[in-house]
């Protein structure tokens, strides 16, 4: 548990230390973003050439792709690989490790206390349009961004949880040549010895974040009451939900959504024309195709209690459903009722894999 | 309301316990409601929270859950898992504002007839209180 702070700025302090532990042969390879051009174009970099590292981009303001899902693809590794990633995205690869699918085994994670990220539609706008200048300003000054989305403006876990190095940004007063690195864990130190910089004995204080984290609770509040439409009920269930083109890639680029053979995907839910028929002469019109609502609340009650609130949903969306804050909001409530926090701790099962045998009388009609 | 309203309420009974229950209230001659419409299946922990949802969502104006007293299920600890999701779908639906009052989870053992009466005229009271569940009416689901 220790400190670095080099002279740079984060985003080349971090390039150095990756530099570093490709050089010193620590890790075989790289897992970070990276620019493709000056357009600002990115993409998920999986890197073992050191001189590919000088477009990786650290902290850019996008996400890409889930690198939950990714690290799925590529753990068990058997060498050691370093991971560049979000607060969400790890929390969403810790839920992923729960349910099997991949391993912090010869994982090195280096996350940042996170900004937020533009929406996917706004990236490339964002980082070639100069509204990155204004980003790392609103960092320093604990502001939340006017640009990023819902639920990053939301969220509430900027604070990496469980990552094995955490680069200061929310607080930071001098950005451009002052970069904090904290070691939270052994092997980070291990690893990183050698890499130069001051260091001291000194874990991550949330007090340097504190003003950001006081801002984001006030926006999640808001936001929270303001997604549904009066009270909810059905017909504010459908207000929302009703444009869904039914194309399924909130589900398919969601970390938690990991079964190959989805229960919405599959046949279960089909009805033939008969049906159809029938239901017809009760209503007098259907729409088609069917089961938008199923869809949508049935995902909430498969895995909202596991939802890290990474908002990928809301950036897939062709229709522009606020899904993420929809999820987040359903997620809260449910994950709160088991005191559950998704990606806080790899050892807290699922709440759906355990029970207690005295719990939840109030759901229960003795 | 027409006064001969008859909800209907998809119930879901385990076959070693409620399922037997509501034999056992058949055989002892006690009455309860034809609106409940029963679903045999092997343990209350094989419903599918999603199928509580499809039910609602197909217009039953009520879901029923049974399934054995905890510590007594056929399988050991099924009816414990189902007590977790069942939590879930109240939670999702109460955050939602549907109304989570028109599915309901209960205990009701093989030799407990009088119970499963007790309850299935209970819970129907209460739906044929809250009248006609709206989802019926709605077309774009």
């Amino acid at each position: 548990m220790s400190r670095i702070t080099l002279e740079s700025k984060p985003s080349d302090g971090v390039r150095e230390l990756l530099r570093h532990l490709l050089d010193k042969g620590k890790v075989s390879a790289v897992l970070a973003p990276r620019r493709l051009d000056d357009e600002g174009s990115l993409d998920l970099g999986f890197i073992t050439d050191r001189s590919e590292l000088d477009s990786i981009d650290p902290f850019a303001p996008v996400m890409i792709a889930n690198t939950a899902q990714v690290l799925s693809m590529i753990t068990p590794s058997s060498s050691k690989i370093a991971v560049v990633l979000k607060p969400c995205e790890l929390r969403g690869f810790v839920e992923r490790v729960k349910r099997e699918q991949g391993t912090l085994d010869n994982i090195l994670t280096i996350s940042c206390t996170c900004g937020g990220v533009f929406p996917l539609q706004k990236a490339v706008d964002g980082i070639t349009g100069g509204m990155t200048a204004n980003y790392y300003s609103d960092l320093s000054s604990e502001k939340i961004h006017a640009e990023i989305r819902e639920t990053c403006k939301a969220c509430e876990h900027f604070i990496p949880i469980n990552s094995d190095v955490t680069v200061s940004l929310v607080g930071e007063k001098d950005l451009d040549e002052n970069c904090q690195i904290y070691l939270n864990s052994k092997s980070a130190s291990e690893l990183l010895e050698g890499l130069g910089g001051e260091i001291d004995k000194k874990e991550y204080d949330p007090a340097i974040s504190a003003g950001l984290m006081k801002k984001r609770l006030a926006e999640k509040e808001r936001l929270f009451n303001s997604v549904f439409p009066g009270k909810g009920g059905i017909d504010a269930v459908i207000e929302i939900f009703g444009k869904c083109v039914g194309c399924h890639g909130c589900s398919r680029v969601c970390p938690i959504c990991y079964c190959v053979s989805c229960d919405f995907e599959s046949m279960n839910f089909d009805s033939d024309i008969a049906y159809y028929e029938k239901e017809l002469s009760q209503k007098g019109a259907l729409r088609l195709p069917p089961d938008t609502m199923l869809f949508h609340i049935g995902r909430m009650i498969h895995m909202s209690f596991s939802c890290v609130g990474c908002g990928l949903c809301s950036d897939v969306c062709p229709a522009d459903i606020p899904v993420a804050s929809v999820f987040k909001r359903t997620g809260d409530k449910t994950a709160s009722i088991f005191d559950y926090i998704p990606g806080r701790d790899l050892e807290e099962a699922i709440p759906v894999m355990v029970f207690k045998e005295e719990e939840f009388s109030r759901f229960v009609d003795e | 309301m027409d006064k001969k309203y008859v909800p209907r309420i998809t119930s879901f009974l385990c076959k070693w316990c409620s399922y037997t229950g509501a034999d056992l209230a058949g055989t002892s001659r006690l009455q309860y409601p034809t609106a409940i419409i029963p679903i045999k299946v092997m343990c209350s922990s094989r419903v599918d929270p999603v199928f509580i949802l499809r039910a609602f969502l197909k217009g039953s104006d009520g879901v029923l859950l049974g399934g054995c007293h905890p510590g007594d299920c056929h399988y050991e600890t099924g009816n414990y898992h189902t007590r977790r999701r069942f939590a879930i779908v109240k939670t999702v639906f109460e955050s939602l504002g549907l109304e989570a009052e028109r599915i309901r989870l209960s205990w009701i053992s093989a030799s407990e007839g009088p119970k499963f009466a007790r309850v299935a005229n209970e819970f129907t009271e209460t739906i044929i209180a809250m009248g006609e569940n709206p989802v019926k009416k709605k077309i774009f689901l």
